[in-house]
């Protein structure tokens, strides 16, 4: 893992006391309100329904266990014990006090994090596939290069009032597991096809929120040392070009839709063309100083499969269920990457309490080589798990309750905090991803429908990622009431599509139903193996349009009753 | 509007001459519509300067360059961004010039504004009245270096760890 | 929210969150506070514009912030409970977390929906 060097750590310092100042000038009058909002944002300061909510960079989602364990603490001193794990790979606290906030940084800082571009109109926190380092199908771990974009992009003098929000998202593998395609840019390290040269593919303009838009290729290929370069003239011509008439048209993807990739792509390399890549990467001393961070640990040498786990899986139906759905394959032979949910069945995706961050970050330690993950579906990794410590590993997580046996199934939910925090909502979301997950909470049953991605959100931003749900939620206002509408066939892999609506909002209490109804076509029409996601492919949406409109028999006659 | 640099307020030597009035005496700083007009009519060692909105592109302003003494970019609001890469542009177009912003800009940018190539800005009073020359000074004093390689003055934290490594090199 | 809604709903009160710890504080003839039994109602225009003034000078001073009006229904036994749902969950807390926000510290405003 990366750690910070002594300029890393002057740097985050100097932040820290600098938003302390803030706080002080925002309290006596130096800075409006309009003018100190823009700067908390930067340090991921929102002001949300009941408090300020804080939001901490968990770059790549990489995280240790000694981090683990601080931000525990500081759920339990400054927050109500527990925090919220984001889809971009953040942690939110929803309680802290303006006035302690400072003292948060300092905390933070101590273990090398912070919570700057967290948000505001800059470039946010990277994101990376979070088997990075350890999917056994990846070209190359992108986490360097993230790591390289995130000083590059950190307090960056030119790209600090952009027009909006800039998201960047890397995977290392062909397998998307970042939705890079949902990004502002998205980047693919690939291998060229005839040099074998590692480089960059890139995207760009993807985006949720109201106008959902897929990223377009901007370049097929970028030598490794034009990174921050090409980059640079991306933002420039962003910065510069970007809508700032309006709020909702102001983000990358509706440039690139306004003049077109091709034009975008032009006036990209035409910067480009006029910059000298050289003077603006990192050396080569300086990468090989961030690559060696993300070094493999000191994996042992096993056979592909251990037999104790199959012993362990014999005798344990439990633990059988769990190894099925929660573990990765590892590129390391005898390890397994392990997912551990933070979706219990009725549970609030993604909150974990202090004493259950504790319980990770001590079974990272003994099992993990003190490494943690966030998954931007709301869950934490385990990346780098021995096989024969599988039993041990999940005896632990089910003391700690974090041993949900659902990574990637129904009951895996993806909500946005919706109108029980959030200040921008229209609806809740949390209630109906528990009202989901409780009908479909049974373990047989969520196996026989296997893979299948619910996304909420609670309203048009889709912080919840909605659009890209297998099924997505989107909460509205419809008359005074919470009011839901359901979209089909959204994607957020290497196969990235919006999903489309399927009928008018439903309310609240309908919605576990609907969702019952289309999975009820989908096992009505499946082929042997399908996923739910290749059947509505297959398929298309009416079949579901039609279950989705019309209530089952049984439903019907309940409704007359 | 008081007018600020590195150093503190200052007095304002350049005068704006509006759209019709004769450009005379030193110091003139004129629209880039009447630019043409005031570069061909000046007088020996005449300094001019041109004052545009941030939608002005670099291109609109590559002629003049050479004859200019100051830019002057406009900040409609501190939250809009494009003046920093337009002043960037300048300075990687080798303007050696002064170039100043001019709007609501606040303290907190003041290095960001260094770094992309502003020498001074000329702030509303109002900004001025809440944030005394203390707090620009101390917000240039907030950063001893950024990551950026290229940007401001000092060298940039690549740079200082390439000298480092230099060094412990040199030393083994 | 705008502080100056052009039709204003009646009976108001006037909400905030506090600068310093973010808490929602309700306007009440003894100043702020954060207990919306305590908020002061307007009962007729005059007094809502009474309460928009009172918003405005408040953010002017930076003592709280996100500063407006909200309509409300007085309950039996008088709280001004929101007629909009967000601006019940605004005041009550997590309705998924009854243990947190003002629905834990105030009973009365515990069991409705
Ligand atoms: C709770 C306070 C939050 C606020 C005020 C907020 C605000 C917003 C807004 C305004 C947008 C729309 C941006 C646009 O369309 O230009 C957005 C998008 C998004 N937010 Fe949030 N958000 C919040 C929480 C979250 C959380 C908890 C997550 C992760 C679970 C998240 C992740 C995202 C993502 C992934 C998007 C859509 C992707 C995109 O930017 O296009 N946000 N957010
Ligand atoms: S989608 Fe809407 S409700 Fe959900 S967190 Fe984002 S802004 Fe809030």
């Amino acid at each position: 893992m990366y750690r910070y060097d002594q300029f890393d750590e002057a740097f985050v310092r100097e932040r820290v006391a600098q938003f302390r100042g803030q706080v002080a000038r925002r309290i006596d009058g130096a800075l409006t309100e309009d003018e100190f909002k823009p700067l908390r944002l930067k340090n991921g300061v929102y002001l949300q329904l009941h408090a300020y909510m804080l939001r901490i960079a968990i770059p790549y989602g990489t995280l240790s266990s000694v981090q683990l364990r601080q931000l525990a603490l500081i759920g339990e001193r400054y927050d109500r014990g527990y925090g919220h794990f984001t889809t971009r790979q953040n942690l939110q606290f929803n309680w802290p006090k303006l006035r302690d906030i400072p003292d948060i940084l300092d905390l933070l800082a101590d273990v090398g994090m912070h919570c700057i571009q967290t948000s505001g109109n800059c470039i946010r926190n990277t994101t990376a596939d979070h088997f990075s380092g350890a999917a056994a199908d990846e070209v190359e771990d992108p986490r360097p290069t993230a790591e390289l974009i995130r000083q590059w992009s950190t307090m960056h003098p030119e790209f600090d009032y952009l027009p909006r929000k800039f998201k960047i998202a890397v995977t290392g593998a062909a397998r998307d597991r970042a939705a890079i395609r949902a990004h502002d840019i998205g980047i693919q390290v690939v291998r060229h096809p005839v040099s074998g040269e590692v480089g960059y593919r890139l995207f760009v303009g993807g985006g949720l929120g109201r106008t959902p838009m897929i990223g377009k290729l901007v370049r097929d290929f970028l030598p490794k040392a034009h990174l921050l370069a090409y980059l640079q003239s991306l933002m420039r011509v962003y910065n510069l070009e970007g809508r700032r008439d309006n709020k909702y048209k102001a983000r990358v993807k509706i440039l690139v839709h306004e003049i077109g990739i091709e034009e975008f792509r032009a006036r990209v390399e035409a910067e480009f063309a006029a910059l000298d890549p050289a003077a603006i990467a990192a050396d080569p001393d300086e990468v090989a100083r961030i690559e060696a961070y993300f070094a493999a640990p000191a994996f042992a040498t096993f056979p592909a499969d251990s037999q104790r786990v199959v012993a362990d899986r014999a005798r344990d139906a439990a633990f059988d269920r769990w190894v099925e759905t929660n573990t990765f394959p590892h590129r390391q032979p005898g390890y397994a990457a392990v997912t551990v949910s933070l979706k219990p069945v009725g549970g609030v995706p993604g909150d974990a309490t202090s004493d259950q961050m504790r319980a990770v970050a001590d079974l990272a330690d003994a099992h993990s080589f003190g490494e943690i993950r966030v998954s931007h579906h709301q869950n934490l990794i385990l990346p780098h798990v021995r096989q024969d410590e599988l039993h041990a590993l999940w005896t632990g997580l089910v003391a700690a309750g974090l041993a949900e046996a659902n990574a990637g199934l129904i009951t895996d939910i993806i909500a946005c905090p919706g109108l029980d925090y959030c200040a921008l909502a229209t609806a809740r979301s949390i209630p109906i991803a528990q009202a989901i997950s409780r009908r479909f909470g049974s373990a047989e049953r969520q196996r026989e429908i296997g893979e299948l991605g619910i996304k909420i959100s609670g309203c048009i931003n889709a912080c919840g990622h909605h659009h890209v749900g297998h099924i997505g939620i989107l909460g509205l206002e419809k008359s005074g009431q919470e009011s839901y509408q359901v979209t089909l066939g959204g994607d957020a892999t290497e196969n990235a599509a919006i999903g489309q609506l399927l009928g008018p909002g439903i309310t609240a209490e309908e919605v576990p139903d609907a969702i019952e109804r289309l999975v009820g076509v989908y096992l009505a029409h499946r082929h042997d193996g399908e996923t739910f996601a290749e059947a509505v492919r297959r398929l298309g949406i009416e079949p579901f349009k039609a279950g989705f409109l019309a209530p089952q028999p049984a439903e019907a006659a309940h409704a007359a009753a | 509007m008081p007018l600020l640099d590195a150093h503190g307020y200052r007095a304002d030597p350049w005068r704006r001459i509006a759209a019709g009035e004769p450009a005379t005496g030193d110091a003139v700083l004129v629209a880039l519509a009447d630019l043409p007009a005031v570069i061909a009519g000046r007088s020996n060692a005449q300094r001019i300067g041109v004052e545009v909105a941030n939608t002005v592109r670099l291109p609109d302003l590559s002629a003049f360059l050479g004859q200019l003494d100051l830019v002057a970019i406009a900040f409609p609001a501190f939250n809009d961004g494009r003046a920093f890469s337009l002043a960037r542009q300048l300075r990687e177009a080798g303007f050696k010039g002064a170039v100043r912003a001019v709007g609501p800009v606040i303290a907190d940018q003041f290095t960001h504004l260094v770094a992309c190539g502003f020498d001074e800005v000329e702030v509303p009073d109002a900004i001025a009245a809440r944030q005394p020359e203390a707090q620009w000074r101390g917000a240039l004093a907030s950063y001893g270096a950024t990551y950026q390689t290229g940007y401001g003055a000092g060298a940039s934290i690549l740079e200082r760890r390439r000298a480092l490594r230099a060094g412990q090199g040199a030393a083994s | 929210m705008a502080t100056t809604k052009q039709k204003i709903l009646l009976p108001a009160i006037l909400l905030a969150n506090d600068l310093l710890d973010g808490d929602v504080v309700f306007w009440t003839e003894r100043g702020w506070s954060i207990d919306p039994a305590e908020a002061l109602v307007a009962g007729d225009e005059a007094a809502a514009i009474r309460l928009q003034e009172v918003a405005a000078a408040a953010l002017a001073r930076g003592t709280v912030v996100d500063a407006y009006l909200v309509d409300v229904t007085l309950r039996d036994d008088g709280l001004p409970v929101p007629n909009h749902f967000r601006e019940r969950f605004k005041i009550a807390g997590p309705s998924i977390r009854q243990d947190l926000g003002k629905q834990a510290a105030f009973a009365h405003l515990r069991g409705r929906a």
